[in-house]
């Protein structure tokens, strides 16, 4: 790359040529790269949806008349329930951390990400194991009220709902702090200043601009609870993804599984045209300099009271309280003569859940930035549409996902040995290229949404003037781009790296033969209901998930600080 | 960052990427993709101590991984497909992924209920599903001792039962249907819909007898032994359910060698000796009950629970082969 750019000294005309020759490649390149990104993605969900053209007519018509209407009934509750939670919980925080300052605030800033390490189904288990009816809670509140007192229905929508919130409320968050703290903040005072009251401007300037990334944040908070299937059924909630599980490992039928999972796609669709629609169709470029963000006002007495408070009751429960019991139980385990199974091979889980997780947000940042900037360096909508296609993955459980890449590549290897170059072994399956490519397929979509937010603060007009000035796209991307929305690709990476710390069910089909993480490790304990042999593992999901956390927080108080 | 260093870093995780992945092709190894997993690893570390034969295994759930063996075909590196459930064993000879097997070993260890007619699987342990009560709650004379019983109305909330999407549950209504029809199975499954507390674990099953919230529930009876083991005051008991008719449920966990096996007959080696000397190690440390009528259970379960009960005969591959009856069953039955 540095070898073609023309030298300082080379002439005008010698720089005319090299750039338009640039960019007619790079017209030609965004959409290719683009779309064999766009294909990648689509080929394995696209196996299992091919079924769809040949429905199984009778199974629909006998799960239409008996469990479909429920679940829909139960994903609709539960999707609403959690968007309005994390809508609350998280737009309602980022707002009390970035508007105001009371004593931990900073602190707080940090902390409030926290339960991003936090798995669903580890908080739901655990939630269950200490407030659930056979709990300790209970148990106590029997003794002390009487063996009927009232206490509210744990295993419930009500406790599902609760618990998606909790550990999905950061991704609302952190965007809409990230927002905060750029342009919507500071064209927030701006209104002020200008004479507008907290309300008007609110309503006329914060919420238009926060939008985008509220829209962004509720979309992968619906996501992640959409495709969900083990945490649901912790709580006896039936959505489309467990009826998906319901018929595929119950009556063996993959095709009948593969077209009800086609109905979970659906379901996203919708959430993606939601998201869209949310999001709006303007798009503020702002001229000159980074935006000023919200200034801070500071509470006193009774006010910084509450808030500090609330800060702090949604940390204990997200985070604080589950780990504290989780440690209670390693502690307990470990002193115990039973002691946590193959706890001797804890580095070589650890091991491998680091390179996975590493492979696959490297993989995914840079596809994103490849999709994400296409549209600015080549006309049409081709990139634009196949950026969207990517996003299937994320929209269909892991499981489905995970199926699909093994279809895809069987049959990829099936191709290459039909030309003569057959692959050694299972290339498909037992390695971990496979299963980078379908961690990939499954989370490029967050990874996505988090650059393309970032880079919609890059004003069009920065592009044009570097273009202008004769700098190719790639080094537009590298030197102008990402230092640019350095703060969403960081975000995007980490939100693809937690993503996949915590993922089980793709590890659990596609890894090769002796690839254990600490996942797969906790799961082959808690699926025999040993909860508490599950806690040390569990604790080192959380644990090792927060080092990209803390690490998107560093970055985030900085660009606070710096701004 | 400059893209040198990124470029570096990532050099250095795919590096350490194929150094993760690095298998050998060793000869004397036996591959297993299991959806087993507990205690394998003291089993098969005893049987590489008795015959220098290593095992390497994948644990994953039944159903995936039986998808993933079909998928991979003659490059699967599953030399055995072991699972918890009669179902997708059943399912995996359908599908012509077992070689029969020629095994008079096998034969003689393993009664004839709990293998393939066809011999494409066998039977390693069983797990009987049964009632389980509170014996401070309720009289001797008060214990149900059939499944149908669990259906009547005078148990209305006082039932506790695991979901349906939980393979022990459709394997028990699979089995019911064997024995009592499809409507007659309907029956009692809409009459548990009726009655019961429905869970998402055995183990909160039996804790809710405990703590009240239920007085009998069905469970496996390992995860009673568990409790038992640990706390031997803990207020639940076992009753053998349908003793004097069609006998207790028993689901099973089981195991076949795959027609693409590098070498069958070191899998045959390994399922033989799982199915004779091995058996206590492979059954013990999870209370389960020994397949072979000539290895003795383990002592708490023998001595709290019985050395023996009379189990449904019905073949293991019948009722596997009704799972997806089951269900639909559960389904019409509006069972959650």
């Amino acid at each position: 790359m540095t070898a073609a750019a023309p030298t300082q000294g080379g002439t005008p005309e010698g720089q005319r040529v090299e750039r338009s020759a640039g960019d007619r490649a790079s017209q030609l390149g965004w959409p290719v790269v683009a779309f064999v990104v766009a294909t990648l993605a689509v080929i394995p969900i696209g196996f299992l949806a091919v079924s769809v053209l040949d429905p199984n007519v009778e199974v629909w018509r006998q799960q239409w008349r008996t469990r479909l209407p429920d679940q829909l009934v139960d994903t609709a509750v539960l999707l609403i329930g959690v968007s309005a939670g994390s809508l609350l919980l998280g737009g309602g925080l980022a707002w009390l951390i970035s508007a105001y300052r009371f004593p931990g605030s900073r602190l707080f800033g940090w902390l409030l990400i926290a339960p991003l390490a936090m798995p669903s189904y580890v908080l739901g288990f655990v939630t269950l194991s200490v407030i659930g009816f056979t709990g300790p809670i209970q148990n106590w509140w029997r003794d002390t009220f009487g063996q009927d007192a009232w206490f509210p229905e744990v295993r419930s929508m009500g406790g599902a709902i609760v618990v998606f919130t909790l550990v999905l409320y950061p991704y609302v968050f952190l965007l809409a702090r990230a927002a905060l703290a750029d342009q919507a903040g500071g064209a927030y005072e701006v209104a002020r200043s200008l004479g507008a009251g907290p309300f008007e401007a609110a309503r006329r300037v914060l919420f238009p601009l926060l939008r985008p990334a509220l829209a962004a944040g509720v979309a992968v908070v619906m996501m992640e609870t959409l495709t969900d299937f083990a945490t649901v059924q912790y709580f006896g909630v039936d959505t489309v993804s467990v009826g998906v599980f319901r018929i595929w490992r119950g009556t063996f039928d993959r095709d009948a599984a593969s077209e009800f999972a086609t109905l979970v796609l659906v379901v996203a669709l919708m959430i993606i045209g939601l998201e869209r629609v949310l999001r709006g169709r303007a798009r503020f470029g702002e001229a000159g300099g980074a935006a000023a963000g919200v200034g801070p006002r500071r509470l006193r007495g009774a006010k910084a009271a509450a808030a500090f408070t609330t800060c702090a009751v949604v940390l204990l429960a997200s985070f604080g309280a589950p780990t504290a019991q989780l440690t209670f139980w390693a502690v307990e385990e470990a002193t115990g003569d039973r002691g946590t199974p193959l706890v001797d091979r804890f580095t070589e889980f650890l091991q491998n859940s680091l390179i996975l997780a590493s492979l696959t947000a490297v993989v995914c940042v840079v596809l994103a930035l490849v999709l994400t900037n296409g549209p600015r360096f080549s006309r049409g909508r081709g990139i634009g549409i196949a950026s969207r296609m990517t996003a299937i993955g994320y929209a269909v459980p892991g499981p489905v996902v995970a199926i699909g890449v093994v279809l895809a590549l069987v049959a990829l290897d099936d191709v290459l040995e039909g030309i003569g170059l057959g692959l050694p072994g299972v290339v498909a399956t037992g390695s971990l290229v496979g299963l980078v490519y379908a961690y990939s397929v499954r989370f490029l979509a967050p990874g996505l949404n988090a650059i393309e937010a970032g880079l919609e603060q890059v004003p069009e007009e920065v592009t044009a003037s570097a273009r202008s000035l004769g700098s190719r796209p790639s080094s537009i991307v590298g030197r102008i781009h990402v230092p640019l929305a350095r703060t969403s690709v960081l975000t995007g990476a980490v939100l693809v790296a937690v993503d996949a710390l915590k993922e089980l069910p793709i590890a659990l089909l596609l890894r090769p033969i002796g690839f254990n993480t600490l996942p797969v490790w906790t799961y082959n304990l808690a699926t025999e209901s040993r909860f508490e042999q599950a806690a040390l593992p569990a604790l080192a999901i959380i644990v090792v998930a927060l080092i990209p956390v803390g690490l998107l927080s560093l970055q985030l108080s900085r660009h606070a600080e710096a701004t | 960052m400059t893209s040198r260093r990124f470029l570096l870093g990532f050099a250095a995780l795919a590096a350490l990427a194929l150094g993760a992945c690095s298998s050998g092709g060793d000869e004397d190894t036996i591959r297993i993709y299991t959806g087993r997993h507990y205690d394998l690893e003291e089993a098969f570390t005893q049987f590489a101590e008795e015959t220098g034969i290593s095992i390497e295994f994948l644990e994953g759930s039944d159903a995936e991984l039986r998808e993933r063996i079909a998928a991979e075909g003659e490059d699967t590196e599953a030399d055995i497909y072991m699972t918890v459930d009669a179902g997708n064993l059943a399912q995996a000879a359908e599908q012509g992924l077992f070689l029969e097997l020629d095994s008079p070993i096998l034969e003689e260890a393993v009664p004839e209920a709990l293998r393939d007619p066809g011999n494409q699987w066998f039977a390693l342990s069983a797990r009987a599903r049964t009632i389980v009560y509170s014996p401070e709650r309720l009289s001797p004379d008060e214990v149900p001792t059939t499944y149908e019983e669990l259906a009547s109305p005078e148990w209305e909330g006082r039932v506790c039962l695991r979901n349906s999407s939980n393979a022990y549950t459709q394997s028990l209504v699979a089995s019911l249907i064997g024995s009592r029809g499809y409507d007659g199975a309907l029956e009692i499954v809409e009459g548990w819909a009726d009655n019961a507390e429905i869970l998402s674990n055995d183990v909160i099953a039996l804790n809710s007898i405990r703590d009240g919230l239920c007085d009998v529930a069905i469970t496996n009876h390992y995860y009673l032994a568990r409790e038992l083991e640990e706390d031997d005051t803990y207020p639940v008991a076992l009753q053998w359910a349908d003793q004097d008719g069609n006998g207790t449920h028993v689901n099973i966990s089981g195991a076949g060698i795959t027609r693409f096996a590098d070498d069958p007959e070191l899998a045959q080696q390994l399922l033989e000796w799982l199915a004779t000397d091995g058996q206590s190690a492979f059954v013990d440390g999870n209370h389960e009950y020994p397949v072979n009528p000539d290895v003795a259970p383990e002592t708490l379960i023998a001595t709290t629970f019985g050395e023996t009960f009379v189990a449904d005969s019905t073949n293991a591959a019948e009722w596997g082969r009704l799972n997806a009856d089951a269900v639909r069953l559960l389904d019409e039955a509006d069972y959650e």
